[in-house]
């Protein structure tokens, strides 16, 4: 990253102030829809952080997987799953946000704390101009196995999630001669049918 | 810039993330907590592969994996979300106790 310094430490601040603002927001908004938009905004100012870290691959990878893939993923599940209902209170919540609350801050003390007291080795090896080439490298070397796992992975997931989402099979209601024929149908639950046109006069 | 400011914003972060998880009565907020802890964790890796090891950035390739990992662990989470609101009706964390015995 060939900025000045000083724009680099404005920028820095003002993604780091955009980043915990929009993660107080997820965490403590009411409404969910309005979390999974700030979602998007951690997501965003995450991928100018990585920006300042001197690697434009992964931030754009950050922005198109996270921004455009899993946030419209949450986006599509909160309005699949969006019922308004109140949850009933529970008389003993306060003893849970309060002792999360310290927990997390006592967390965050001690990170803080071995942060600042560690001595970090820094390298003074300038940063390589092309990291692309560099994460490819790594990718078809010494990376090879976990790159053709990660694919695999995908695919399980993928397969998964379709098998864990359609509509359930109900086996009692349905007799063999309805079942479907061929190999790659899976059973399923009939959609129940709208009769077209029946919104127009 | 230091790599001190990363990893304290990465460390708060990881904090409001833990917060969130265990607070959360929506399960789909649960899973956005999740995506949190994930993304604070890539922020560390990030910064200490630009200040720690410049030249072989190798924590932008397990960065490039963690993303890989959080998008299938998304999908399946929000497919057993789904899953569960169509056999419970509800999506209150509270109600979900299948396997509590």
């Amino acid at each position: 990253m060939n900025l000045a310094e000083g724009v680099q430490l404005v920028s820095f601040v003002i993604l780091a102030v955009m980043m915990i603002g929009s993660a107080l927001g997820v965490v403590l908004l009411s409404n969910v829809v309005y979390s999974a938009f700030l979602l998007a905004g951690v997501f965003v100012s995450l991928a100018g952080m990585y920006l300042l870290l001197n690697a434009d691959f992964v931030a754009a990878a950050q922005l198109l997987i996270y921004v455009g893939a899993v946030n419209v993923l949450i986006l599509f599940a909160i309005m699949l799953v969006n019922k308004r209902q109140d949850f009933t209170p529970f008389p003993t919540a306060w003893v849970r946000k309060a002792l999360t609350a310290v927990v997390s801050a006592g967390l965050f003390a001690l990170l803080s704390a071995m942060v600042l007291a560690t001595p970090w080795s820094r390298s003074a090896a300038t940063p390589v101009t092309n990291p692309i080439v560099a994460i490819a490298q790594h990718f078809f070397s010494d990376f090879l196995l976990p790159f053709e796992l990660a694919s695999i992975l995908l695919l399980v997931a993928m397969v998964g999630a379709i098998i864990l989402a359609r509509r359930e099979y109900l086996p009692e209601q349905i007799t063999p001669s309805e079942l479907p024929q061929t190999v790659l149908t899976l059973p399923e639950r009939p959609r129940e049918l709208i009769p077209a046109g029946s919104e127009k006069e | 810039m230091q790599l001190e400011y990363f990893l304290l914003l990465a460390a708060a972060l990881f904090c409001i993330g833990i917060y969130g998880l265990i607070n959360s009565r929506n399960a789909v907020r649960v899973l956005m907590s999740i995506e949190l802890l994930l993304n604070a964790v890539n922020l560390n890796l990030m910064a200490f592969s630009n200040f720690l090891d410049s030249t072989a950035i190798k924590g932008q390739v397990f960065t490039v994996f963690v993303i890989a990992v959080a998008a299938a662990e998304a999908a399946v989470g929000l497919a057993i979300v789904l899953a569960i609101y169509r056999n419970r009706d509800t999506v209150d964390m509270e109600q979900f106790n299948l396997l509590k015995w």
